[in-house]
This record gives C-alpha cells, sequence and structure tokens, in this order.
C-alpha cells in the first residue's frame, strides 16, 4: 500500500478545523515563516488561541494586501489569549509591540522565554523529555519562582516542554508523504515545531512525488508532518527587509 | 594628531574597531543592531566563523542589492553572504552551539554596563511587564566573554556606564570590554578602565558623560583600528 498524500488543495481547508482554544506553534525568524497560514487562520476566524514563537511582528501599519498579515494582526484582533514568545517587545527600544499593549492593560497573557530556552522546551516537547535545566538568566529576573538546581558547581533553571496542537511550518521543498527540506535560514524553529505538534500543517514552495527527495538529505520525516499545501503563483513567497532598509537599520 | 576635529566616532569605526578584536580561529555571535556590522569589517588575516542564532554557522559580511536572498539572512533578519565553508543547523542546535560554551565571544548592545561587568540589555524599565531577550540571554549567559557595543549616552545624555545597573540584568558579570562612540573600555569592579578614548577627547570629558570612575590604561590612547 502507498503512503497516504497529505496534499490539501489550499490553505483555508488546511487550517478549516483549528478550533477556538487551541495552541499553535509558528515557525520563522524573519525567513521561514508560514505566513499563508497565519493568513487563512486570520480568515478562518478561530479565538482564544495560544501562540508559540519567537516574535510575532510589529502588527503596525498593514498596508492594502493579505502579504501584511503577521501574528501581530491576530493579536490586534484580539484572537489570542497567550503568546509565549522571546520577544514581547520591540528589538528597537522606541516601539511599541500589540503584545506590550496588551499584556499593560491585562487583556492576554504573555509569556517571555530566552530565545535558546524556546527552542529547546520546543524540541524537548518533540523528543518526549518533560523538562531540562539550563544556566541560561540565572541571576535575573526571569530566575525568581523558578527550580534552581547546582550541577558540578554551576547553577541551572529548570524549564518545562512545550507542546502544541498545531505546527504551522514553512518549507522549501516537500514530497507528497511530508518530508521536508527547508532552505538555508528558513529552517531555524521550523523542523523543532513539526516534530513538538499533534497536528504540523506545512506550506512549501513545491511539493514533489514520493521518491523525489534523497533520504539522506531530509531535515524532517514525513512522519511528523499532516497536511501539506503548496504556494500558489499568488501567494506569500518571502517577506523581507531590503538590504538598504538593512544597513539603516542596523546602524548605517 | 592635535588639530583633529572632535567628534564622535561613528558606528562603522566601533564595529570596525571591536572586530579587531577577534582572534585567528574565534567563533563569534554578532548580536541585533550595531554588532552586525561587525561582519563587514572582519581582520582579513584572521580566521572567523560567524554564528547565527538562526542557525547559520560561517556567514559573511552584509549582502548587497544584487547579492541578497531572502533565503540567508543575519540575527537582524537582515541578508548576508555565507562563506564557503559555511553549514546551517536548526534554531536548538544554533543554541547548543552557545550553551555548551563554544562561542569564543558574543558582541552585544546594550542599555546599561556595571562596572562589575553586569549586563542590562533586555528591558527598558523595571515596571514594564514585557522585554526583548531574543538570543542575549543564552549568549550574556554562556559566551566565553561580552563585548558590547552601545552609545556612551542615552539619547537624553544620561550615562550607559554605571557603578551598578539600574535596569534588570541579562547576566551578571559578563562583560570584558566596551565599545562606545567615546573609546574603548574595560570594566574593572570599582569603574572602567580606558584603553583608548575618541580622537580629540580627554579623559575628564568622557569621564563626565560616565557613571563610575574611570581610569586610564597604563597605555591608555586615541582609537586605533590596528
Amino acid at each position: 500500500m502507498p503512503p497516504p498524500n497529505k496534499t490539501y488543495p489550499d490553505f483555508a481547508s488546511a487550517v478549516a478545523d483549528i478550533p477556538d482554544g487551541a495552541t499553535i506553534m509558528i515557525g520563522g525568524f524573519g525567513a521561514g515563516t508560514p505566513h499563508n497560514l497565519i493568513k487563512a487562520l486570520y480568515e478562518q476566524g478561530a479565538k482564544d488561541l495560544t501562540l508559540i514563537l519567537n516574535a510575532a511582528g510589529t502588527g503596525r501599519d498593514p498596508g492594502p494586501g493579505p502579504a501584511h498579515v503577521t501574528p501581530s494582526t491576530l493579536i490586534e484582533a484580539r484572537r489570542v489569549r497567550k503568546a509565549i514568545m522571546a520577544f514581547t517587545a520591540s528589538t528597537h527600544p522606541s516601539r511599541t509591540t500589540p503584545v506590550e499593549e496588551l499584556q499593560e492593560a491585562g487583556e492576554m497573557e504573555a509569556e517571555l522565554v530566552p530565545q535558546g530556552t524556546l527552542a529547546e522546551r520546543i524540541r524537548a516537547g518533540g523528543a518526549g523529555i518533560p523538562a531540562f535545566y539550563t544556566p541560561t538568566a540565572v541571576g535575573t529576573e526571569l530566575a525568581e519562582g523558578k527550580e534552581h538546581r547546582v550541577f558540578n558547581g554551576r547553577t541551572y533553571l529548570l524549564y518545562e516542554a512545550l507542546t502544541a496542537d498545531y505546527a504551522f511550518v514553512r518549507a522549501w521543498h516537500a514530497d507528497e508523504f511530508g518530508n521536508l527540506v527547508f532552505r538555508r535560514a528558513e529552517r531555524n524553529f521550523n523542523p523543532l515545531m513539526a516534530m513538538a505538534a499533534r497536528c504540523t500543517i506545512v506550506e512549501t514552495e513545491e511539493i514533489l512525488p514520493i521518491g523525489a527527495l534523497d533520504p539522506d538529505h531530509i531535515h524532517t520525516p514525513g512522519i511528523y508532518v499532516s497536511r501539506i499545501v503548496q504556494i500558489p503563483p499568488d501567494g506569500i513567497f518571502h517577506i523581507t527587509r531590503g538590504p538598504a532598509g538593512g544597513a539603516a537599520q542596523q546602524g548605517r | 594628531m592635535a588639530t583633529q576635529e572632535k567628534t564622535r566616532l561613528t558606528r562603522d569605526l566601533m564595529a570596525a574597531r571591536i572586530a579587531a578584536e577577534f582572534q585567528d580561529g574565534w567563533i563569534v555571535n554578532l548580536g541585533v543592531g550595531m554588532p552586525t556590522l561587525c561582519s563587514d569589517f572582519l581582520p582579513a588575516d584572521r580566521f572567523i566563523v560567524l554564528h547565527s542564532e538562526n542557525g547559520l554557522i560561517g556567514y559573511g559580511r552584509n549582502a548587497t542589492v544584487e547579492e541578497a536572498t531572502p533565503y540567508v539572512v543575519n540575527a537582524g533578519t537582515f541578508p548576508v553572504l555565507l562563506q564557503p565553508f559555511a553549514s546551517i543547523v536548526h534554531h536548538a542546535d544554533a543554541f547548543a552551539v552557545i550553551r555548551s560554551g563554544r562561542l569564543d565571544v558574543g558582541v552585544l548592545g546594550a542599555y546599561e554596563v556595571g562596572a562589575n561587568g553586569d549586563l542590562a540589555n533586555w528591558k527598558t524599565s523595571r515596571e514594564k511587564k514585557g522585554g526583548g531577550i531574543g538570543g542575549a540571554m543564552d549568549i550574556a549567559a554562556c559566551a566565553q566573554r561580552i563585548y558590547v557595543l552601545m552609545e556612551h549616552t542615552t539619547r537624553d545624555g544620561k550615562p550607559r556606564l554605571l557603578e551598578r545597573c539600574n535596569l534588570p540584568i541579562t547576566a551578571a558579570g559578563v562583560v570584558k570590554l566596551v565599545m562606545t562612540d567615546l573609546g574603548l573600555f574595560e570594566p574593572n569592579g570599582e569603574g572602567f578602565t580606558a584603553r583608548e578614548l575618541a580622537p580629540g577627547f580627554t579623559l575628564e570629558e568622557v569621564q563626565a558623560l560616565t557613571g563610575a570612575p574611570l581610569r586610564p590604561a597604563p597605555d591608555m590612547r586615541e582609537v586605533q583600528i590596528r
């Protein structure tokens, strides 16, 4: 019997069953963000969501096109009950984010986690490990109330693993079984989240027949993937910062 | 050089000066903001591996408009080029490099640095609930050493080099070197040792903009790239 074909015809059908109250991991670190799935979720209407992601984007100045829907757009629409992130504030102190504003107003909960701890909590969740110790954040405000333990003379903090109902993942190539290959820096959180969710939904530039990907070169095995959608020609492929603006942003 | 015009150092100069501290064979992480400029100023006669939180191991300078691709970006998500020896891992493995102590240096931006080496760079007030930690706490806690790249004073002219940090800290006692637009400084417990000063500035002038005692290094000089 051949493996199942996990291809969905469009993003709307791939996210249709996501209920209110779902916990969703969203991959991406600038590059590798599943913009089309985020947009489809926004249009689908689910609320009281818990999001687990690196950062939500500013959500400001959404512009006329759907290309500008970010996790912050969901947050501004009061659809998110809680977010677990490495940035709740902007990296630039002069800007504020919707998460900060809603958190200060008591309208949503936000848990701030150091990025390496966030990645490892997701990895642990996908690997069946309930918790782990890390030296990161010892001696800081974040360590208050956390279990401390000394190993070989160094102090560590206990953090629990994270899992989710759904993961939104962006891959470069997939085959019909859901084997995934990521390109360059688009990998980031994506393979970790694919393993940590009960239902992993993938958007990809191209779906290939089974057998087209070399088993040695697959980053995420298809057993972790439930649904795959190929980004259509009018879909969102990349949202980038240009190099010119880059230099300005970086300080020139 | 007595006739030299007295201006604070540019961001490019600050980045180039701190990059000149990178030693041959070092694995270096550059933080979001000014530190990522260092990738344009790596010492040509040394082998440096630039590591990024998003999994790039062995990237290089910032890409031009023609060279940029949406797939290859640094920690600030700006396009960069890969070195021929580059490899790519996922986010958890990128932080395995950090947490296991393999970074020789992390270069980070900061709001404040204490004379005891404390770093504050994730929160702009004690009262605020939110913050921007990103990878900074992991890097600060686990790298072999931390260099800071920041402006010497706030926009209101208040000092950022202090006896003790006022803001919540990112990690305790980790900063080894601070490059500002007024010079190069080392935390020494009670204050800061001035190794180099921006051209035209005297120790007294820089002291007036510093919130902890400044001590001149025995060989204190003008800022020199190398």
